[in-house]
């Protein structure tokens, strides 16, 4: 194994490396986001008294998270791209190649699948939250929005945390999917280098090395999350 | 939306239906052996498998599948001589195998820190009841500690079996035809990604839908019964 072209500059892919990780971060930050206000919105419409919008939000999760991730992939990024390029040639005539960028479409993707998981998180979360604290800020006169805000939201976020962790780390092992679509992340970039520098061990090696250092990053940041969301919190 | 191509994907994405299967089925067939082996690793006293098994385990948790099949499949070519002179590269040239040894080492970790939930959770009376008895380590383990261990684990080894039909998709990146190899097959024969994906995604829904029932029904026959 010749370490050499992990070097940095022209001749190495130390550097290409290092922005394939920056990009994987900022995919994973992004959807991982995206989710969470998709999640938002299933859980609420989950735990809505409707049925239209419970059965809505039941489809999602349960279509979401019974198909492969990578078929989701290829239906919103070639039908995305289809579907953009046929409403460009009805309304403006324009029948040019149209395409989307890769970074939004990647973060739409596993956002979705993201999203599906958290859906669940919070919906529990809401869930455990003890209706005894809504029933004495509605005793005192607070206001849907004021409840929300100073009752109901910092105690879902607490116990939303620990699901919400495992859904980060999810969702930052999903982002490898998203280079079957050609966006330049850690897998991606192992793949190219892999192929042109003949020595496929070292550059996929390299590439799983970079993902155990985020993982065990991700896992330092979340302790010291959970710590801190547990402030005053009297232990059992 | 077109129905000929519906029409036309339905039986070719059929025909591919043993190989996803095959590929779950194996893959989740030697995982549990290794599973077993890894969890009673990690609950050993001996540091050395403690440790090993802790390892395995946090390496194939936390980096991505994909990335595990490649280095198996792309980065055993960069040893090929080694491995051709230790009769392996006849296994290895072979994406099957490649696929299937991912899958498996991967649902393997996963599965090992269900299993060893489950032992965790046996009550330390059962054992020593089975000890007063006179019974011998592995008797404890075949009557007490295996059975009680599986039914706590149950639940979460149906989830893994749901992931583990979707990660199979993966095995379409080296070249293994499966429903999602056909699929992009289907899809860029026909320019049309969206027919297809009907298709595809119902027969992985109905995999999935049928896993969820079987593991209910056993966790129904194992629980206890009050009454």
């Amino acid at each position: 194994m010749d370490l050499s072209i992990l070097s940095w500059g022209a001749d190495g892919w130390g550097d290409e490396f290092f922005y394939a990780t920056l990009i994987t971060i900022s995919v994973a930050i992004c959807s991982f986001f995206f989710g969470i206000i998709l999640a938002a919105g299933a859980a609420t419409m989950k735990l809505s008294g409707n049925a239209i919008l419970k059965s809505i939000a039941n489809g999602y999760t349960t279509i979401v998270r019974g198909i492969p991730e990578l078929l989701v992939i290829y239906l919103v990024f070639y039908g995305g791209n289809t579907v953009l390029m046929s409403i460009a040639d009805d309304l403006f005539n324009y029948d040019e190649y149209i395409e989307l960028p890769i970074f939004l479409m990647g973060v739409v993707c596993i956002g979705l699948s993201s999203g599906a998981y958290s859906t669940e998180v919070i919906r529990g979360a809401v869930l455990a939250v003890p209706i005894g604290t809504i029933e004495a800020a509605k005793a005192i006169g607070m206001s849907t929005s004021i409840r929300f805000r100073r009752i109901l939201l910092p105690q879902v976020a607490r116990y939303a945390l620990p699901g919400l962790g495992n859904v980060w780390q999810l969702t930052l092992k999903e982002t490898s999917l998203i280079s079957v679509i050609g966006l330049a992340e850690i897998v991606r970039i192992s793949k190219i280098g892999a192929g042109s520098e003949k020595q496929p061990f070292t550059f996929f090696l390299t590439g799983l090395i970079l993902f155990l250092v985020l993982a065990a990053l991700s896992d330092r940041g979340y302790l010291s999350l959970e710590k801190w969301s547990n402030k005053g919190v009297r232990k059992s | 939306m077109d129905l000929d191509i519906i029409k036309e994907s339905i039986p070719a994405i059929f025909a591919a239906l043993p190989v996803t299967l095959a590929l779950v089925s194996i893959s989740l067939f030697f995982g549990f052996f290794l599973s077993m082996i890894v969890a009673l690793g990690r609950l050993s006293e001996y540091w050395i498998l403690h440790r090993s098994a802790y390892l395995f385990v946090y390496i194939f948790r936390s980096t991505p599948l994909l990335i595990q099949m490649f280095l198996i499949y792309y980065g055993s070519g960069q040893f090929k001589e080694e491995l051709d002179a230790v009769g392996l590269w006849q296994f290895f040239k072979e994406p099957w195998f490649c696929a299937i040894l991912s899958l498996t080492l991967n649902t393997g970790a996963y599965t090992s820190e269900i299993i060893r939930g489950g032992i965790q959770s046996v009550t330390l009376g059962f054992l020593e009841a089975g000890r007063a008895c006179g019974m011998s380590t592995i008797q404890l383990f075949r009557r007490i500690t295996f059975p009680l261990a599986m039914r706590q684990a149950l639940p979460a080894y149906g989830n893994e079996v749901i992931l583990m039909v979707k990660s199979t998709s993966l095995a379409s990146t080296i070249t293994i035809m499966d429903m999602t190899g056909v699929y992009t097959d289907i899809s860029s024969e026909y320019f049309s990604p969206f027919e297809p994906i009907i298709v595809a995604g119902s027969f992985y829904l109905m995999i999935n839908y049928i896993v969820t029932l079987l593991i209910s029904r056993a966790e129904k026959k194992l629980a206890i019964t009050v009454m």
